[in-house]
């Protein structure tokens, strides 16, 4: 039995045993062959919608400086279920700070990288995540999860480029081999551009972006959860 | 902690009252509540008799309108639009008096109620904010002075504008000359002037008026002496109105009294001073039934918003010229002249927007069913620009410029009301935004090397027509084209091919195929099945032809009934069957606000059935003709 007394005894801190509580109470109450994604409609569903901003692009190196989400329930995204975190970081890269202006002894209140992934977790619970180009932030947040010697996330993600790309008509496929930046897609879905580049305020206009294309998904009203991940 | 989206928020809200005459910390608290609700056109956000929500709503983006029953019909009470606030409880009862429904995609804060009323109740330039759009029942009372034509203007209730509430506008510039004057230098006023009516007055009070009813009355009873003064031949006792009187009112005084002009003065009796003269002209104008008119108001129309008001009245005008039954070609004629300057006013706004002049010359082009000419109601816009060739070194900085200028276009012409194309066919689109080389490229591959697909794409780009720009331009392009066209048969089979998809919509048993699937299960889809075979039809054998300059399929086969006088009866017969298919559609989406694209066959009567049944009949004869002529039977 020592293969087990081995993971019992390592301390893990409380917000990460309530978290991968929280994924197998979901999945017992789906039952052995139940899938979660039925459990609710699109309607009920809460998406978190996320954004890091990171002192550079590699994901193994680079550390996260700031990190936004909001819920999405119901076509709206409430400023009260929100999460808005300004890390302290030893990295720090000083050409990454000309995109996102965050300062290495910015005046704002910032958070150890334990503590902020600890209200990070509590904020996602099991939901849904969502994100543009959200592959590069769940690789920044995994890492950081190692550093501090948990599991990777678990939760089901989904990327607002490529359920954009879905509504591309079939006669312009020169766009649909497009890559589109998060100014791109808000360009294309007339979202107005503020706070770009403040991990918030990307977060809002994802989560606009993401109400607005599974609204066109969903034209013939019958859209389920479990369609998004086709 | 730092919160940028109530920030934002904030930000946004403090530019509107009330919300701006909270204190700033006030304001962020309310804001860190706030959600953000995103809505689809035709959203209900709620109904009355439905109990309050726990929150209001502010328009962040967008525009919703509120209605209320009146009678037996849905009256528009008000449209919300950026900034406005609604569904706030003001009295004491507990559920919602009125309905809000999203007129377009918008995008809604909602703050909480509770919190609000509390700042609400200790801040007295709020309380009496509140209690001022409550008792006016306007959006905005700092407006109030602008508010009755705000509403009336902005109102698509299409009824609204024949009950004639409004206050009456009048000209102030009042001509006038002395009881003693001449009849002769009165006369010669008039005619400096170019006025109807000049106001004979004593100290500014009126005694009478000089019309030229008078004139002519004097002329004929041969009354006139050289010396004879004004006061001989004016009509009395003068017909006084007081300046607050309302355009129906106005009507009524001139039709009882007979007469065409209405003295406005100070109290409404002669006894007062003169300050206006209303006109029955007047009258016509502001019951806005004059394509005249409407042309020079969206000709001077400063803002988008103003233009989307006077096309909305000129849906108005659409509806009565329908109901009157006038025939459609006229119809189609005013309204393509008012699409024009809708659109060429749309696009001098769009270009004063930018922050240099277009560095080369360039067309707007209207596509598919705008360029030809065939559209009333509001539907996608399609469209594409076309501009002056650039050496390679400032061809990007030329697109970008170019595509800016599209993407104001289509934004523009979104809150105008027509909706941004599914297929993202317009000019903000690059693929679509192009120099002339590009676009001679493009249209020779849709010519040299036809797929199915690209038959999609040349359906509606094949009908193009300039909305502004350099024509000269746009004679280039189409040379090309034709010069193309003379290398290619295959594109011509390949075309009419496209055109036979669609097979005459009557089935074995005489009866209409309808559609049956989706969300139009059992309606008669009267664009796809009645109207695409022959514009398609028409549009191929335009090309055969080498016609130019027309693009509106009736007009298409008019012509083609003289260029093929062995055809003239088919041709002319698919004239005739369009523009009643054309009329059908146009009468049903005005019915039911939409495109008026799917017809529910239940609610025809039985005339109207034989009707539509008949306008099917050319079509078989016409896809034997293409069939024929371009050997279809052999492509797969």
């Amino acid at each position: 039995m020592g293969l087990f007394s081995k993971t019992t005894t390592k301390k893990y801190p409380a917000f990460w045993k309530k978290y991968i509580e929280a994924f197998a109470e979901e999945k017992s109450r789906a039952g052995f062959l139940g899938n979660t994604l039925d459990a609710k409609t699109l309607a009920q569903t809460r998406f978190v919608v996320f954004d890091t901003e990171t002192t550079g692009l590699d994901y193994k190196k680079d550390r996260i400086l700031s990190l936004g989400g909001v819920a999405v329930i119901d076509n709206a995204v409430s400023v009260t279920d929100s999460l808005e975190l300004y890390l302290k970081q030893d990295v720090y890269n000083p050409e990454s700070a000309a995109i996102h202006g965050i300062l290495k002894q910015g005046n704002y209140e910032k958070v150890n990288e334990q503590d902020a992934i600890g209200q990070c977790l509590d904020f996602i619970g099991t939901d849904i995540l969502v994100g543009h180009h959200v592959g590069f932030d769940v690789a920044v947040i995994n890492q950081s999860l190692k550093r501090n010697g948990l599991g990777k996330l678990k939760n089901r993600v989904l990327d607002t480029e490529i359920l954009y790309k879905r509504l591309v008509h079939p006669v312009n496929h020169p766009l649909q081999e497009k890559r589109y930046s998060l100014d791109e897609l808000a360009e294309a879905l007339k979202i107005p551009l503020h706070d770009r580049h403040t991990s918030a305020g990307d977060a809002l206009i994802t989560a606009l972006a993401f109400i607005k294309v599974v609204h066109k998904l969903n034209s013939d009203r019958r859209l389920k959860v479990k369609h998004l991940f086709r | 902690m730092q919160n940028t989206i109530a920030r934002r928020i904030y930000d946004f809200l403090k530019q509107f009252p009330p919300f701006s005459f909270m204190a700033k910390d006030d304001l962020i608290t309310i804001c860190t509540k706030a959600k953000v609700v995103y809505l689809d056109k035709d959203q209900i956000v709620f109904e009355r008799d439905q109990s309050y929500q726990d929150h209001f709503y502010i328009v962040q983006q967008g525009a919703v309108k509120i209605t209320r029953p009146s009678g037996d019909i849905i009256k528009v009470v008000d449209i919300c639009d950026e900034g406005d606030l609604f569904g706030l409880k003001v009295t004491s009862g507990n559920t919602y008096r009125t309905t809000a429904t999203a007129n377009e995609e918008t995008i809604l804060y909602t703050l909480p109620m509770g919190d609000f009323s509390a700042f609400a109740k200790a801040n007295k330039a709020i309380s009496n904010y509140l209690i001022a759009i409550y008792a006016s029942n306007i959006k905005d009372p700092y407006t109030l002075q602008h508010s009755g034509d705000l509403l009336n203007t902005y109102e698509p209730d299409r009824n609204t504008d024949l009950l004639g509430i409004e206050k009456a506008k009048y000209s102030t510039k009042i001509i006038s000359c002395s009881p003693e004057n001449l009849v002769k230098e009165g006369a010669k006023l008039m005619q400096e002037h170019k006025i109807g009516c000049l106001v004979v007055c004593n100290d500014k009070k009126p005694l009478g008026v000089l019309t030229n009813r008078e004139l002519r009355n004097a002329v004929a009873n041969d009354i006139l002496r050289e010396g004879t003064a004004v006061q001989e031949i004016m009509a009395q006792p003068v017909i006084c109105a007081p300046p607050d009187v309302t355009v129906g009112q106005a009507q009524l005084i001139l039709l009882k009294n007979g007469i065409s002009h209405l003295i406005i003065t100070e109290d409404g009796t002669s006894e007062s001073k003169v300050i206006g003269v209303l006109s029955k002209h007047d009258i016509v104008v502001a019951f806005g039934n004059s394509p005249a008119e409407l042309i020079k108001e969206i000709k001077r129309a400063p803002k988008t918003k103003i233009l989307r008001a006077a096309w909305q009245k000129a849906m108005v005008l659409l509806q009565r010229y329908l109901d009157q039954n006038l025939p459609l070609s006229h119809i189609l004629n005013i309204f393509s002249e008012l699409k024009d300057a809708l659109l060429h006013r749309t696009m001098e706004l769009s270009l004063r927007k930018m922050e240099s002049d277009p560095p080369v010359d360039f067309v707007w082009l209207a596509l598919g069913s705008q360029g030809r000419n065939e559209q009333l109601l509001y539907t996608d816009q399609d469209n594409a620009l076309l501009y002056e060739n650039m050496p390679d070194d400032e061809s990007e900085a030329t697109k970008s410029y170019f595509i800016r200028l599209a993407n104001r276009m289509n934004k523009r012409l979104h809150k105008i009301g027509y909706a941004y194309c599914p297929a993202d066919m317009m000019g903000s689109n690059p693929l679509y935004c192009l120099s002339l080389e590009e676009w001679q490229v493009q249209f020779s591959s849709w010519i040299m090397n036809p797929t199915p697909q690209s038959m999609l794409l040349s359906g509606i780009f094949f009908d193009y027509r300039p909305v502004y720009g350099s024509n000269l331009l746009l004679d280039e392009l189409t040379t090309h084209i034709y010069s193309q066209l003379t290398t290619s048969s295959v594109f011509f089979r390949f075309m009419a091919k496209d055109a036979l998809k669609n097979p005459p919509p009557v089935s074995f048993f005489r009866n209409f195929l309808v559609e049956s699937d989706g969300e139009h299960k059992d309606e008669f889809d009267i664009k796809n099945r009645a109207m695409a075979p022959l514009i398609s039809g028409a549009r191929v054998l335009a090309l055969y032809h080498h016609i130019r300059d027309v693009n509106n399929t009736a007009q298409r086969f008019e012509r083609l009934s003289q260029l093929e006088p062995e055809n003239k009866e088919l041709y002319e017969s698919c004239a005739y069957a369009f523009k009643a298919l054309l009329k059908f559609r146009v009468k049903q989406g005005l019915k039911n606000d939409n495109s008026g694209r799917f017809i529910n066959l239940s609610d025809l009567s039985k005339s109207e059935k034989l009707k539509l049944k008949r306008c099917f009949k050319p079509l078989r004869d016409l896809q034997e003709v293409l069939r024929i002529r371009f050997q279809t039977q052999n492509l797969s």
